[in-house]
């Protein structure tokens, strides 16, 4: 096994021949199979449920806080003046960031026909919802009266009041709202089949009827393919620029502000390489466990995993730049203000949380240069824990250090958090593995039709011998 | 694997629905597909585990509309956030914001793209979903056991049997010679569940139930009404303030005016010289000028006379009558609620103590308002002398004039 393993693994290594995408030993058959029983055995592995069961402890503290927060009202947290975006949103930021990956290779990676991806779409793609839905969490919760969220809608009201358009905090309601519809458009669309497959295996009556309902009765038949397979492509097309949209616009709500530090034309881009250098961390986070625990290593192979720890380091270069150039444009502005606050992020109160970021973001990825580094599960697991812990500190230097540091010193500040703030962090984890290992019990993990596509098979090479 | 036609269901009640034939793989689904088509069939299908490379013009199946359904939608969410965005912040409830405009494109493009992007996609999901018929749950070839291998590694063709040539023997012949793997025959078994009877009751009473919000809705917003918009939260109706004529209920007294607080002083307790700036002194209103302002100078006098003819001649004139220039223009309006300013040279006013004078300057009296914010304690006593000597002048006989200057008034 673990020969045949390893064979599998390195078998990109020989240059002049296209390495495969799956274990090349497989069957349809063993494709379905592999994928559906993870969701069929009738108990999963027993770390699946002390995961489940320490995530859904976390979950429920979250909800408590939750309630404490609405009961008690937003003095709970940290947020006082000057820095009234405290936590809330930069747990929001980092959440959102890391959704990013998961449309990104669902949707870029498909366009440029990045065959690999078939394997970790459907993984990343949930991953994306999830953090979403822990991201959306926090706005909702930040504007202090939730009852009254409804009023970032424009919805006719009896005060014959609208929104206003104009402001980067309504643009976010819009492009996070449209962000996680068409994410989870694109899951359930793709997942479709894969339901299906599921609901002709399934033994029992639940599973028949949920699987039955939710595979919309799918046939197979190949003038539904040929729809499916053009709207597919056509969603890939509409979710590329929106991947690319959603974290430029949450960069406005700090870009378009005044405040030194935040009004910067170099936001946009810097905010899209850090959430997707962010949330390719958390799938490879998620993904080594996974294919161990659910024995997928033939279909999601180290060359995935190198695949994406290459993005990591392109992305964690990126942003490496991004931060030199950040010092370069206050020097070269000339205004005092925007100088200040980047000598003082780098030495100032902050300069605890500046190095961190440094030390995680564009230090610690440099060692996925070497590639025997690069493709031991420990020294990835080590890498990609700092990068999650990292982009969690960018988003709170660049929200907290210019807050507490603005154009007048009699209103500067230090903003420290409360035990409700960290609650709510660790609890937005718990919420986010909670929903990923139902994902993972209960729903096809691995794109199975799309697997069974790129098969040498598929092409009928075995059948015609070419 | 030879052709046999069993279900599990009596397949002699239901209707052939049509016929079924495996194949062994992608390729030859493909071959078998081109035969099929070209044996002219029309009301058939390919079904298989995974979108087969080449399938469509094996089978000639033309491009999808799906792509232009998408653009449609498109446009339409371009169009939605462009008139929302003019017709909300524009329109309806114009917003300045800094004086930026009120419709200006750049700060308008975020939405109108995120909403063009969000309808395509709507378009691209239910626009699929709709040309392919789904979700449909239950479809004749379903039947087949057999079948469920088409989300497996199975690769079918499906003859319907409405298809115009349909006809089982030949059928089954093609796909022999096509070299199938089995072929079977489907019915129609038609077991849709319906809907049972109570649940649709229930849900046509709960949909018609929900409608009544709704209705109130439409009626409050084409109706009129004295009393204020009803509104769902209602946080700001229930404030801790207590309300004119009420008693409060957070004191146990029941005053929401609260007595002096024991050892304390109120602003004007704390006064050292009660006599100049409060016209008061012991509770009594002062006859006499305070010290501060004595003796009477011409200097002050001159000053009253400014201070009186910018504040208080408007209303009471500019020899006191009471007939200024507002007055006389409410009196020919005719007001109902004007109360005409007095006359300050008349017998009564002549009587009272200076310090009732300063008094109504500073706290103002009947509708005349207070002018202590405006008017400084000096050039409020200022006034008073003026006054008193526009009452002297106005009641004056000809013993006042000094003697010397009567002659010049004969």
């Amino acid at each position: 096994m673990t020969n045949e393993l390893s064979r599998v693994d390195f078998l990109a290594d020989d240059p002049t021949q296209r390495a495969p995408l799956v274990s090349p030993d497989l069957e349809f058959k063993d494709v379905t199979q592999t994928v559906c029983e993870v969701a069929e055995k009738p108990k999963p592995p027993k770390a699946w449920y002390v995961a489940f069961g320490i995530s859904l402890a976390l979950t429920g503290m979250l909800f408590s806080m939750i309630a404490y927060l609405i009961i008690a009202g937003v003095g709970v947290w940290g947020n006082n003046s000057p820095a009234f975006w405290g936590f809330p949103i930069v747990n929001f930021v980092f959440w959102v960031g890391i959704g990013h990956a998961g449309t990104l290779i669902s949707a870029i990676l498909f366009l440029f026909r990045q065959k690999w991806r078939t394997s970790i779409n459907r993984f990343a793609e949930a991953m994306t919802i999830f953090a979403v839905v822990c991201a959306g969490l926090f706005p909702g919760i930040h504007v202090g009266r939730v009852w009254f969220a409804y009023w970032l809608f424009p919805i006719p009201n009896q005060m014959e009041m609208w929104p206003n358009f104009r402001s980067p905090l309504l643009w976010d309601v819009f492009a996070v709202g449209t962000y996680a519809t068409v994410s989870l458009l694109f899951w359930y669309f793709g997942m479709i089949p894969d339901l299906a497959s599921l609901r002709d295996r399934a033994k029992g009556k639940i599973g028949k009827l949920l699987y039955g309902i939710f595979s919309l009765g799918w046939s197979g038949s190949a003038r539904h393919w040929h729809r499916y397979e053009r709207a597919y492509l056509i969603l890939a097309a509409l979710a590329t620029p929106l991947v690319l949209s959603v974290h430029s616009v949450v960069s406005f709500d700090f870009a378009v502000a005044q405040l030194p530090g935040w009004h910067a034309t170099i936001l946009p881009p810097y905010f899209v390489a850090g959430a997707i250098f962010s949330g390719f961390a958390m799938v490879v986070t998620l993904m080594l466990p996974a294919r161990l625990f659910f024995g997928l290593q033939k279909i999601v192979t180290m060359r995935h995993i190198e695949n994406m720890n290459k993005v990591i380091l392109a992305t964690g270069m990126m942003v490496g730049y991004s931060y030199a150039m950040e010092f370069f444009i206050s020097w070269y502005s000339g205004a005092p203000a925007e100088r200040f606050v980047f000598i003082n992020r780098a030495f100032g109160n902050y300069a605890w949380a500046y190095w961190i970021m440094v030390s995680c973001n564009v230090l610690i990825p440099q060692l996925f240069w070497f590639k025997k580094l690069r493709r031991n599960p420990w020294v990835i697991m080590f890498v990609v824990l700092f990068v999650n812990v990292g982009m969690w500190f960018e988003r709170f230097v660049i929200a907290v250090t210019s807050l507490t540091r603005d154009f007048t010193p009699a209103s500067w500040g230090y903003f420290s958090p409360t035990w409700i703030d960290i609650g709510m962090l660790v609890g937005s984890f718990g919420l986010f593995f909670t929903l990923f290992l139902l994902f993972l019990r209960f729903l096809p993990i691995v794109a199975i039709s799309e697997v069974k596509g790129v098969m040498p098979q598929a092409h009928g090479h075995h059948e015609e011998g070419h | 694997m030879q052709a046999s036609a069993n279900t599990d269901h009596g397949e002699a009640s239901a209707p052939l629905a049509g016929i079924l034939a495996e194949f062994d793989g992608p390729g030859a689904l493909k071959k078998a597909a081109t035969r099929v088509r070209d044996a002219g069939f029309t009301r058939w299908d390919c079904y298989s585990p995974f979108p087969v490379h080449g399938i469509d013009p094996a089978m000639g199946v033309r491009p999808t509309i799906l792509p232009w359904i998408i653009l449609g939608m498109g446009l339409t969410g371009l169009t939605i956030a462009t008139v929302l965005q003019w017709w909300t912040n524009g329109v309806d409830y114009p917003f300045l914001i800094s004086g930026k405009p009120l419709f200006g494109l750049p700060a308008n493009i975020p939405i109108m793209f995120e909403l063009t992007i969000l309808l395509s996609a709507f378009g691209a999901f239910f626009g699929s979903l709709i040309l392919n018929d789904l979700p449909r749950f239950y479809r004749p070839i379903f039947s087949s056991k057999r079948f469920r291998k088409v989300t497996d590694n199975g690769f079918f063709i499906g003859i319907d049997a409405n298809d115009p040539q349909f006809d089982p023997n030949k059928i089954k012949t093609l796909f022999a010679d096509m070299g199938t793997m089995g072929v079977e025959e489907f019915y129609d078994h038609d077991n849709r569940a319906a809907l049972p009877r109570p649940i649709f009751r229930v849900g046509m009473i709960l949909f018609l139930l929900g409608l009544i919000p709704l209705a109130f809705a439409v009626k409050s917003r084409h109706s009129t009404s004295s009393q204020p918009r009803w509104h769902f939260w209602r946080d700001m109706d229930f404030q801790p303030v207590v309300r004119a004529q009420r008693a409060s209920a957070f004191f146990p007294d029941g005053r929401a005016l609260r007595p002096q607080v024991e050892g304390t002083l109120a602003r004007e307790q704390a006064d050292k010289d009660p006599h100049l700036n409060q016209g008061k002194v012991n509770g009594k209103l002062v006859t006499t000028f305070p010290k501060a302002v004595l003796p009477l100078s011409m200097e002050m006098m001159v000053r009253g006379r400014d201070r009186f003819n910018t504040y208080c001649a408007p209303c009471h004139g500019r020899d006191g009558k009471g007939k200024g220039l507002v007055a006389t223009r409410a009196s020919s309006l005719g007001e109902g609620t004007w109360v005409p300013p007095s006359n300050l040279t008349d017998a009564r006013i002549a009587k009272m103590p200076v310090g009732e004078i300063y008094q109504t300057i500073r706290y103002g009296v009947r509708n005349m308002p207070k002018y202590g914010p405006q008017i400084e304690v000096r050039d409020r006593w200022a006034i008073v002398a003026y006054i008193r000597a526009l009452q002297r002048s106005q009641n004056a006989s000809i013993k006042d004039v000094p003697e010397a200057d009567r002659g010049k008034l004969k």
